[in-house]
């Protein structure tokens, strides 16, 4: 604790530094993959195209795909961006899985009804299926806040700065507090995007309270799953998996 | 750029890299035998857990609180907790990826074993089946496919994690990304990262295969449509079962 007080500063500017490598990815994986989603919906083969070679890609541990980024981007090794394609890698990966079932959860009679009612394709894509697929999408985007956040600090063993630098110079100097705190600022991170991420949701999709009174529970940011699929239709096992949903491959290390 | 390339491709035809207490398949073996024994330890406390939590249903609430928190957990700083706790040596390193590897291990075990169709249940102990064998006659075939895809993902992220543990003097595969680092021998770095990136890919693809050679795809998979989202997403690989679930 002590520590931390004489080293807040140093701290904060970590976490900054962390935020930006975490969040980044996140808003360039959902500009790719929700219409690289509409996109493979059109046909089958696309489809299963696409879900394979994300799921290839998913494979591929970060730590690898960190340093095979560089030959591929012509960046340096110690350059953010790696991070952060890396990142958007594995974002676009679980996101295009997740909202193909966004999508798919849909009703199809409120598309019909929309196509009778006049809606031209892409209104129908902004007015329709996005906004009623949210719920799907965002547990799926809970996924990629927590795995990201838990990911870059890997992105420290090559000496990019970030909160995972405090467990390299812990191990170094034989320090645990300064892993300890390490630890324990992610995992704030971690709550604190997951808050912000409920938050935004439930900004995003009114009705869903309307129209189910459990959506509610919220049992602590990382333990509370089951709100974020606030359709009756995906009951808790599936909530429970879906945000369970471990960080593989690529995801982990 | 190509000079990069040419070199990796030097360093991974190197037939000196192939022989020797740090030649490839050395590392290679050292990689698997860690990840085998994260697994074995892992299957062993997450599959009881899972099967009692997704039989009874007790639990359930902690077990997702249990498995989520432990999923924001940051992989390289439990490492190095534990390596400054317990010090170096094989067993320290080794917790701390099981403990990393136990939540998909028991989310899909409980999910799997909670998405079995209560009317196959319900008709197992009608038959007369006494708790145990409908746990592990009824309720266990079925929910294999989802288990099975817990396992795989527990497996990569063993395997992606084990290339960590290097960094705390463990040999494996990632032995090459750090002695790399340090040399700043780029191809050395690059080479390893393939291996380690094909080893995943390998690895997933015999699991896929054995999946579809010898597991049923189990029956309750087909009547719930929204179970069967669940399903997809959480199973993050493969192109066979890709393609055998997302089409139906």
């Amino acid at each position: 604790m002590e520590w931390f007080l004489a080293n807040s500063a140093q701290v904060y500017s970590l976490a900054g530094q962390h935020l930006v490598l975490a969040i980044l990815p996140m808003i360039f994986g959902v500009l790719i993959a929700v219409p690289l989603a509409q996109l493979a919906r059109q046909s089958r083969g696309l489809r299963s195209v696409v879900l394979t070679a994300s799921s290839l890609l998913y494979t591929i541990p970060s730590l690898a795909l960190f340093i095979i980024l560089p030959t591929v981007l012509g960046t340096r090794i110690l350059d953010p961006v790696n991070v952060v394609v890396a990142l958007t890698i594995y974002a676009v990966a679980l996101l295009v899985r997740a909202t193909l079932d966004a999508f798919d959860s849909v009703d199809e009679d409120l598309r019909q009804a929309a196509v009778a009612m006049g809606f031209k394709p892409f209104a129908r894509f902004l007015q329709i299926d996005l906004p009623l697929s949210l719920p799907v999408l965002f547990a799926g985007l809970r996924v990629v806040s927590v795995s990201n956040i838990s990911l870059v600090s890997v992105a420290a063993l090559l000496g990019i700065g970030n909160l995972g630098m405090l467990f390299t110079s812990g191990l170094q100097r034989d320090f645990v507090t300064e892993v300890v705190v390490g630890i324990i600022a992610i995992l704030i991170l971690a709550l604190l995007m997951d808050a912000v991420l409920v938050v935004l949701e439930r900004l995003l999709t009114p009705w869903t309270r309307a129209a189910t009174a459990t959506g509610g529970a919220t049992g602590g940011a990382t333990g509370g799953a089951d709100s974020s699929s606030g359709q009756d239709k995906t009951g808790s096992p599936a909530a429970a998996l879906r945000f369970a949903r471990p960080k593989t491959g690529g995801g982990n290390a | 750029m190509s000079n990069v390339v040419t070199d990796t491709m030097a360093w991974l035809t190197d037939p000196a890299n192939w022989s020797g207490s740090a030649g490839i398949p050395v590392r290679l073996a050292e990689h698997l035998l860690y990840t085998g024994l994260v697994m074995v330890i892992a299957t062993a406390i997450a599959v009881p857990i899972g099967l009692y939590v997704g039989h009874t249903g007790r639990g359930r609430v902690a077990a997702v609180a249990v498995a989520g928190a432990l999923r924001a957990l940051p992989t390289l700083g439990l490492l190095t907790l534990f390596v400054l706790l317990a010090g170096i040596g094989l067993m320290p390193p080794i917790w701390a990826l099981v403990i990393l590897t136990v939540p998909p291990l028991l989310a899909g075990t409980y999910a799997g074993i909670a998405s079995v169709d209560r009317n196959v249940v319900d008709a197992a102990r009608a038959m007369g089946m006494t708790e145990l064998q409908v746990l592990f006659r009824a309720e266990f075939p079925n929910a294999l496919p989802v288990m099975y895809g817990g396992f795989r993902t527990g497996v990569l992220q063993a395997i992606a994690t084990v290339s960590v543990v290097a960094y705390i003097n463990l040999g494996g595969l990632g032995r090459y990304l750090f002695d790399g680092l340090v040399l700043s021998d780029f191809p050395q770095m690059l080479g390893g990262s393939l291996l380690i990136a094909g080893l995943a890919i390998a690895v997933d693809l015999v699991l896929a295969l054995i999946q579809r050679l010898f597991l049923s795809q189990g029956a309750s998979s087909q009547p719930n449509r929204s179970q069967q989202a669940a399903v997809d997403l959480t199973d993050p690989v493969p192109a066979g079962t890709v393609v055998q679930g997302g089409t139906s």
